[in-house]
């Protein structure tokens, strides 16, 4: 299992999804949201910023089925997608319980939590309903 | 033209084999390639005052300037973002003889990427480095996407989305490379092309990405001498002149992850396309072939566009029928490639541009030796570039 670098700058992300929540961070000037976060918006310039609660769902902008070489904490194949949340941002996650002939663009996703261990929960994503 | 341009020459090249176990230490094999391009030009260690590198590469330059006997350096610098600084070891070299701060320096790039830190394999190292790069690969390598071909997958398949690329498309790169890799005796893949049925039959690695898409592990180091216009003229070599020399990095911009940006590609080649052509006066037109870097088949296509040699989504049309191989209307690699050759981080492909300016490619493209050549550095990655001119 890779474990992501955490500075103070991405820690509320992570605290979300601890608490099976998917964090986006808005900028508290110009509303402005923005994913990967930063210190500072790149709209404004702010460096005042809080978050909202992604309401979960998106759609497949792009994504692979990776087979080789072996990723760390994975039995392969796995598929990764690039999900459009609803809300704007952009994020890559692996989408689990998903045939790799099954996946594809403009699918629709719903957000699950992996709970990895005290220290660590990933999000993952599902078939949306909407979507089977 | 900009104040750059003319300025400066690769005068000396100089490489090791190219293997899969070198035998030998990474900064051995930087020593040697360094001594082989001095030998090719005709200078020694002591008229060497720079010496510059990629900031991946485990030999320091004062390392390097012990082995070689070099007793002071005036100019030393790295840059940044894997084989995206290929081409920028160069323009930080043409920067330094071009304004006086130094008179002859050196680029190399030396390493053992298949028999001891293999490249393709999911870098944990580059998921846990204590810089805002670990930080950004904090989104993308926990979920599992961790290999340069998974990321570069990931661009592909979008790129087939929107404009109807296949995976065949993709090949017309691999079977170019291949070919020109059978006839040059230096090349991993000497005498052995591959055709797109190969292509097509070799596994997946990363879908949409085959195993043939995607360029070799190799181990060995490449050495490049870059010299004054003035002082070019003098040496036994006849100079490959640095008519441009960019780096680009684009909106947005991450290292192999730029996704977050509406279209997601790679506009940081645009950027350095732009400045070559701003800075040497030339147009996509003027090149009779180029070196494009090569380590998976799709960023080929993508930089065609990029650069200006055809139109947004157009390079599946652009390399059908053979029209980047040799006899082709842009040959692209005539070494072979990094799927053909050797992945030396694209130095391998400015050495190749050097020797066709010359002519001594052992795969010729004739109008080159009077005009020019386009080599670009790294994709996915901030990156850089280089029109060499006879």
């Amino acid at each position: 299992m890779i474990r992501p670098m955490i500075n103070r700058d991405s820690q509320f992300f992570w605290d979300g999804t601890a608490v099976d929540e998917l964090r986006i961070q808005r900028c508290n000037a110009c509303a402005e949201l923005r994913f990967p976060p930063g210190p500072a918006c790149p709209d404004c310039g702010a460096l005042d910023r809080g978050f909202v609660v992604s309401g979960g769902v998106g759609t497949v902008f792009s994504y692979i089925v990776h087979r080789h070489p072996p990723v760390p904490g994975k039995e392969l194949p796995i598929v990764i997608a690039l999900v459009d949340l609803d809300e704007g941002v952009r994020m890559v996650g692996e989408v689990v319980d998903v045939a790799d002939d099954q996946i594809e663009i403009g699918m629709r996703l719903r957000v699950d939590y992996h709970h990895v261990d005290d220290d660590l929960t990933l999000p993952v994503w599902r078939v949306a309903e909407e979507d089977q | 033209m900009s104040g750059l341009s003319g300025r400066a020459a690769i005068v000396g090249i100089g490489a090791t084999e190219f293997s899969k176990e070198s035998g030998r230490s990474e900064l051995q094999l930087s020593v040697e390639a360094v001594q082989h391009a001095l030998a090719d030009c005709g200078l020694t260690p002591a008229d060497v005052d720079g010496l510059t590198t990629f900031t991946m590469d485990t030999s320091s330059e004062i390392a390097v300037a012990r082995e070689l006997g070099i007793k002071e350096l005036r100019f030393f610098s790295r840059i940044n973002y894997g084989g995206g600084a290929a081409c920028a070891t160069v323009q930080q070299a043409a920067m330094a003889v071009a304004t006086g701060v130094a008179d002859v320096v050196v680029c190399y790039r030396g390493f053992n990427e298949r028999s001891e830190s293999r490249f393709g394999q999911f870098s944990v190292a580059a998921a846990t480095q204590v810089n805002t790069n670990g930080l950004d690969n904090a989104w993308s390598y926990p979920m599992g996407l961790g290999t340069p071909a998974a990321t570069v997958a990931m661009q592909a398949r979008r790129y087939m989305h929107e404009y109807g690329a296949t995976s065949a498309d993709f090949g017309a790169v691999a079977v170019a490379d291949r070919r020109h890799a059978a006839t040059n005796p230096d090349a991993f893949f000497f005498g052995k092309p591959i055709t797109i049925e190969d292509h097509q039959a070799s596994r997946m690695i990363a879908d949409p990405l085959h195993l043939l898409d995607c360029c070799q592990e190799s181990d060995g180091a490449v050495a490049l001498v870059v010299v004054s216009a003035e002082r070019a003229r003098d040496l036994a070599r006849k100079p490959a002149f640095i008519a441009a020399a960019a780096q680009g990095s684009g909106a947005d911009q991450f290292v192999m992850t730029s996704y977050y940006r509406d279209d997601i590609g790679i506009p940081e080649m645009g950027v350095v396309g732009r400045e070559l052509w701003r800075q040497s006066g030339l147009r996509p037109d003027d090149m009779p072939m180029a070196i494009l870097y090569d380590h998976f088949t799709p960023y080929v296509l993508m930089q065609l566009e990029e650069l200006g040699f055809c139109g947004r989504g157009e390079a599946p049309d652009f390399v059908r029928d053979g029209a980047i191989e040799l006899g082709g209307r842009l040959p692209l690699n005539t070494h072979g490639g990094q799927l053909g050759e050797a992945y030396i981080h694209g130095m391998n492909g400015i050495a190749e541009g050097v020797r066709q300016i010359r002519g001594t490619s052992v795969n010729p493209v004739e109008a080159a030796a009077s005009s020019h050549v386009l080599v670009t550095a790294g994709t996915g990655v901030p990156t850089s570039g280089l029109i060499l001119s006879a």
